[in-house]
């Protein structure tokens, strides 16, 4: 016959309910692994990151002016595909320029994939179309420096209705300045 | 005053469903060959004694591996089983059981298992537990049922972490294998994906965005304290633990596009273990260590790939279809869990490493994130149901089927936890 099994890791498991006051009788030590309580993190907030002091203001306003090629910061990729396709080349030139004119401002981009499939497949193939607008701004005058190339995979789609179309706004990369990520 | 605590106790024992953001199961089908058992009701502590057993036949029930059959009467742990009534009702099994007082708030309950046919008695475990301890000392009685009657470990007793979306914010949760108790480890308005467990059940490694990017946290559920475990320039993503649980398996791209590497749980270490001019991802150690398992598309399309774990040639495991991804290794190493495409539709499927054989488990369309259970039995998945995401278990033979929702929410990337030691 066995001995009467302790269950003091139980104890601290359904502690963490709050039905119950934490009333563990026996000795703790080994079993924390049982007991997710007050592991309620919040996110902390994400710091503002300030625009660059010596930026030349045009090219700020440019960024915000509807008329500019500037204003636009999409780049739109064909399914599993990460080839940036010539249509979206002069809006590469312009941003490349403004890089190149501003070499302390800073870049993110963020690749991003359709729904369909794993994860973190999605993630790699959102890596690739990110890279791919990368190289393109370096050949058109921007620094390595100046940018990274992020993959938020199939996690924040534009557009959520499940169809060709929507597919096609959600596999893109996205171009953010300094002070935008 | 004793007997409204009790009240309480074996009120959050046996009134579960009514917290709203928990896991529901719902069994979809059941094995073949089920093994007639009897759970009587314990003696005793009537409120408990119910709790206690409630919980019991709902493990062994979701199981799929058991018939349970009405006893006809209660059963006390320290008589002999009326076992010719017992086999004239058709049950192989059965198990009585008594609950005492133990003071100081505490309960004793002891469990009789018992073979009708041969009317011999299989075991006598004892329990000593608090009113609170009342949900994980059914687990705990359940398990050894199971194991008593299958010659495998239950996983009664085990938890499993998802992620659940609702609107503008991700919980990335973790509850009992039946879904009760669950918590949030983690809240955030940035997506988390990929959790998985380390070996000891200590901690949790996932990918979390709320940087804007992806970067890899190791989380101790004990304490809540997290580190970045891998954020290096680009994305850092697909955490999986060495057997050891001394070192991850991630992918980066700092050099490039998606590679993976190997680092120091503390983050320190890195170090590349495969090389290809395209995506490397998804890596996965076999139980035994020797390979890591991973999905790549150097051969043109998304496959299956293994490398030995110390480094070498990488040799291709899949080659039906044009798209296989997220391996899985079984804990006994001689099966494979991946999510392969067939005609339009993400499927479950499991290949038998020996043969290479493969089969399809399930009939949805957007099954993702493949998790044995650990005793190898069951495999928990996401998938999508009229729009809205759920967790689904089928057995490794496809029969036994579970399906696993929130209410009014998405859930997702569940990882089922290693067995309680």
């Amino acid at each position: 016959m066995r001995a009467l099994i302790s269950l003091s890791a139980v104890t601290l498991l359904l502690a963490a309910c709050g039905s119950q006051p934490p009333a563990p009788e026996q000795n703790p030590a080994g079993v924390e692994s049982r007991t997710p309580s007050g592991i309620q993190v919040e996110t902390p907030p994400v710091k503002e990151v300030k625009p660059e002091a010596a930026f030349d203001p045009n090219s700020i306003a440019a960024l915000k002016d509807p008329r500019s090629p500037l204003s636009k910061r999409s780049v739109y990729f064909d399914y599993d595909s990460y080839v940036v396709k010539d249509e979206f080349q002069t809006l590469l030139g312009a941003h490349g320029k403004l890089l190149a004119a501003n070499p302390r401002l800073k870049m993110l981009i963020q690749g991003n994939a359709d729904e369909r499939g794993s994860r973190e497949y999605n993630l790699a193939l959102g890596q690739k179309r990110a890279d791919a607008v990368r190289k393109a701004l370096t050949l058109l005058g921007a620094r390595e420096d100046q940018l990274e190339a992020v993959s938020l995979g199939e996690e924040k789609p534009a557009c959520s209705d499940g169809t060709e179309d929507c597919w096609g706004k959600n596999r893109r990369g996205d171009m953010l300045y300094s002070g935008e990520f | 005053m004793k007997f409204n605590a009790l009240l309480v106790a074996a009120g959050l024992a046996v009134a579960p469903l009514l917290a709203h953001a928990q896991l529901t199961v719902e069994i979809t089908g059941a094995g073949a060959n089920r093994l007639p058992v009897a759970i009587a009701d314990f003696t005793g502590e009537r409120i408990v004694a119910q709790a206690l057993t409630s919980v019991v036949r709902a493990d062994l029930d979701r199981s799929g591996l058991f018939r349970l059959i009405d006893a006809g009467a209660p059963l006390a742990d320290n008589l002999s089983p009326p076992f010719e009534d017992l086999k004239s009702r058709g049950i192989d099994a059965v198990a009585g059981g008594s609950v005492a007082t133990a003071g100081e708030g505490r309960y004793e309950t002891r469990v009789r298992l018992s073979d009708v046919p041969k009317q011999a008695a299989l075991g006598t475990p004892a329990y000593l537990h608090t009113g609170a301890q009342l949900r994980a000392t059914a687990h705990r009685i359940a398990d050894y049922i199971y194991e008593k009657l299958t010659g495998e470990p239950g996983v009664f007793s085990t938890r499993i972490a998802y992620v659940v979306k609702s609107t503008g914010r991700f919980e990335l949760k973790i509850a009992d294998a039946d879904g009760s108790n669950d918590q949030a480890a983690l809240a955030s308005r940035e997506p988390i994906i990929s959790p998985t467990w380390s070996p000891d059940g200590s901690k949790l490694a996932y990918v979390s965005f709320e940087a804007k990017k992806p970067v890899v946290y190791v989380h101790d559920l004990a304490s809540g304290r997290r580190h970045v475990a891998a954020n290096f320039k680009g994305s850092n993503s697909a955490p999986a633990w060495s057997p050891s649980g001394k070192q991850l398996a991630v992918v980066l791209t700092k050099d490039g596009s998606s590679q993976l590497y190997v680092v120091n749980v503390d983050g320190s270490g890195v170090t590349r273990i495969a090389t290809s001019s395209g995506i490397d991802t998804e890596p996965r150690w076999s139980t035994d260590g020797q390979y890591i398992y991973f999905t790549s598309d150097r051969g043109g399309s998304p496959q299956i790939y293994r490398v030995a774990s110390g480094g070498g040639n990488a040799e291709r495991i899949s080659f039906e279809g044009s798209y296989n991804v997220t391996p899985r290794p079984s804990p006994d190493g001689k099966s494979l869990a991946f999510i392969t495409r067939n005609g339009g539709r993400f499927q479950l499927a499991l290949m038998d490493l020996a043969t290479r054989q493969v089969q399809i488990l399930t009939d949805s369309t957007k099954d993702e994130s493949p998790s044995f259970a650990p005793n190898g039995r069951m495999i928990l998945y996401a998938t999508e149901i009229g729009g809205r995401g759920v967790l689904a278990a089928v057995s490794a033979d496809g029969r036994v089927k579970q399906k696993l929702s929130v209410q009014a929410a998405d859930v997702r990337e569940p990882a089922w936890g290693p067995l309680v030691r």
